[in-house]
């Protein structure tokens, strides 16, 4: 047997000052609920965004079909943002609710990606949108089935067959468009375009991620990449299209900084509670 | 949503004259006997043609119907008013498709009724021509609007045309949802502050008149009635349909607090039934013939939409066809 070291006396004086609780007792842990919150915000605010954006196109789509399709996709879209925000409105526990969270914050707090709040443009644009995000969502939904967090991982397995749905259709009109007419190949290549310097920020790795990884409640975003650069490829490679070129990735909506479309979204989103206050609708 | 006949002529006045008389005299008595006609059985061409512009105008009020709520999808106050809303709006869409295909049924090509839409040719429902200015619009239109569609729909699930009929069954079970989340946003408004109550009274005061005018003319003046019903079209008139509409809403409004804004409404004891003031018909009219308030705005929305999504559907086309050939090939 090892010899052991003396306990000093500046040793006992620390150990007096850790909480009492016997050892089996679950560690006291504040960092854990400020990266679950931190975590639940991005995963709410990336679906709550995508949702009113899609939304917009309600009665306005090329064809009754595709104006079903888009109100049901942004509808899940909403249903998700409604879970993620509730649980991260109960990790904060400073008694905000999912509405205060989506009402009431301003631009510097909303945490979701640059790519979601992107203009609808034409509705090439907001297909290539779709596809590109929804493709990174079904891959880290799939991981988030496994969540450390009973909640996030029963949200996930229940919109994961939802965000499989978006994947396939948005595929579907990339491909269509990207093979349709000299127009549609034209509209298609323009919106990836715009979207592609965004892709970057879906795989970025800051310190909520990498203490999210850690604590077993997101999953590898690097082996996601894997799957989805494979899937992007093979759908643009159907539709005929070359990839853009890489562009400088455009970064900070994890930080809260954002593109200028943000608070426009977010004024119109957000006038009726702000206006007044104190009602219940 | 709903429908009303908006021709004036009397379409159904020469069939005698024009039709296989035994063939005529068969299906007449289909009809009285209450069975279904279906698309491939014979009918007198008044029958299809009057069913087609019933049914398209149908399927052009869901579709123009999704205007005046969308505008309020993205400014719904709360994650859950927004989720109903959208489920609401996007119902709307899915009715004008079904409606679409029953009236496609009748030998009719969608895009022919997309375009008599767009050219100003064929009508839709005058309530959709009025604007929805507040939030409060958007409970008195569940309420008001899709309450009078259900009462002007329900008859129509034993409609005598087996396509329509069965597409009703459907639409009227979401009406119904529609309806009480109407009522239900109508409730909490005037359950909430004073700037919410006043939303709620001012909706209330412009959508109850454009809501009694959905179930289309008085009785007298209303040249199609007695022939649609003999067809089972129509199973009510419109002016039994309006009276049961103001027999239902009125205490509805009075249980929340809200005032009928017409000085005349008052229970009539012997009839078992409200009396109202009468319906300004001079502006139903007007709205008929294009002059709503928003009714140019409607209209561009819809032809914007369509313009601008040509060449989504010519690429659609366009690569079903290589597929196509592809297969061929293959």
């Amino acid at each position: 047997m090892p010899s052991l070291p003396p306990i000093r006396p500046e040793d006992e004086a620390v150990a007096e000052k850790i909480r009492p609780g016997g050892a089996f007792d679950a560690p006291v842990d504040e960092a854990h609920g400020r990266i679950l919150f931190e975590l639940a915000l991005r995963l709410g605010d990336d679906s709550l965004i995508l949702g009113q954006r899609l939304a917009e196109w309600c009665g306005h789509a090329p064809g009754v079909e595709v104006d079903l399709s888009l109100a049901n996709m942004a509808l899940d879209l909403i249903g998700q943002a409604t879970h993620f925000l509730t649980i991260a409105a109960e990790a904060e526990g400073k008694g905000r609710s999912a509405d205060d969270l989506a009402f009431r914050r301003d631009v510097l707090d909303f945490k979701n990606c640059l790519l979601v709040e992107q203009p609808n443009g034409d509705f090439a644009q907001t297909m290539a949108r779709q596809f590109l995000f929804s493709a990174w969502q079904k891959r880290l939904f799939d991981g988030l089935t496994a969540c450390a967090d009973d909640r996030i991982a029963a949200v996930a397995a229940k919109a994961v067959k939802e965000v499989a749905y978006h994947e396939e259709l948005a595929a579907e009109w990339v491909i269509r468009l990207g093979d349709g007419t000299e127009e549609s190949r034209a509209r298609m290549i323009d919106g990836l375009d715009w979207m592609w310097r965004f892709i970057p920020e879906l795989f970025e790795t800051d310190e909520v991620m990498t203490d999210a990884a850690a604590r077993g409640l997101v999953p590898d975003l690097a082996s996601i990449r894997i799957g989805y650069d494979a899937r992007v490829r093979a759908v643009l490679a159907e539709a005929g299209l070359e990839a853009p070129a890489d562009q400088r990735p455009i970064l900070g909506g994890r930080r809260g900084h954002h593109s200028e479309h943000l608070g426009h979204l977010l004024a119109v989103m957000q006038y009726l509670p702000r206006t007044y206050p104190d009602a219940v609708w | 949503m709903y429908t009303t006949e908006l021709s004036k002529s009397a379409s159904g006045a020469n069939v005698q004259g024009i039709e296989d008389p035994a063939k005529l005299a068969a299906f007449e008595a289909r009809v009285a006997a209450d069975e279904f006609i279906e698309p491939k059985d014979w009918m007198p061409e008044a029958y299809r043609r009057t069913l087609t512009r019933q049914i398209s105008q149908h399927a052009h009020s869901e579709i123009v119907g999704m205007l005046p709520e969308g505008n309020w999808i993205s400014r719904a106050p709360s994650l859950r008013r927004k989720a109903i809303l959208l489920a609401k709006v996007q119902d709307e869409a899915g009715h004008g498709l079904y409606l679409y295909s029953a009236a496609e049924t009748l030998g009719t090509s969608r895009r022919e009724m997309i375009e008599a839409l767009h050219s100003g040719k064929a009508k839709y429902s005058t309530i959709f021509n009025y604007p929805t200015l507040t939030w409060a619009d958007i409970g008195a239109i569940g309420w008001l609007v899709d309450g009078a569609a259900i009462m002007n729909q329900v008859p129509l699930q034993r409609t005598s045309y087996g396509p329509y009929a069965r597409a009703m069954v459907r639409v009227c079970k979401e009406e119904s949802f529609h309806q009480r989340q109407g009522y239900e946003i109508c409730m909490a408004m005037m359950a909430g502050t004073p700037d919410q109550q006043r939303m709620m009274q001012d909706a209330f005061n412009r959508w109850w008149w454009p809501s009694l005018m959905m179930f289309g003319p008085t009785d007298d003046n209303s040249p199609n009635t007695a022939q649609s019903m003999r067809w089972r079209i129509k199973r009510d008139t419109n002016d039994e349909l309006r009276q049961k509409f103001v027999d239902i809403t009125a205490p509805q409004a009075d249980a929340i607090g809200l005032t009928v804004p017409d000085p005349d409404l008052k229970w009539n004891e012997a009839k078992g039934g409200y009396d109202f003031g009468a319906v300004d018909w001079e502006e139903f009219y007007a709205v008929v013939k294009g002059e709503g308030p928003v009714a140019k705005e409607r209209m561009k929305a819809r032809r914007d939409a369509w313009e601008k999504g040509a060449w989504v559907r010519e690429a659609a086309a366009a690569y079903a066809e290589k597929q196509a050939r592809k297969a061929q090939a293959a």
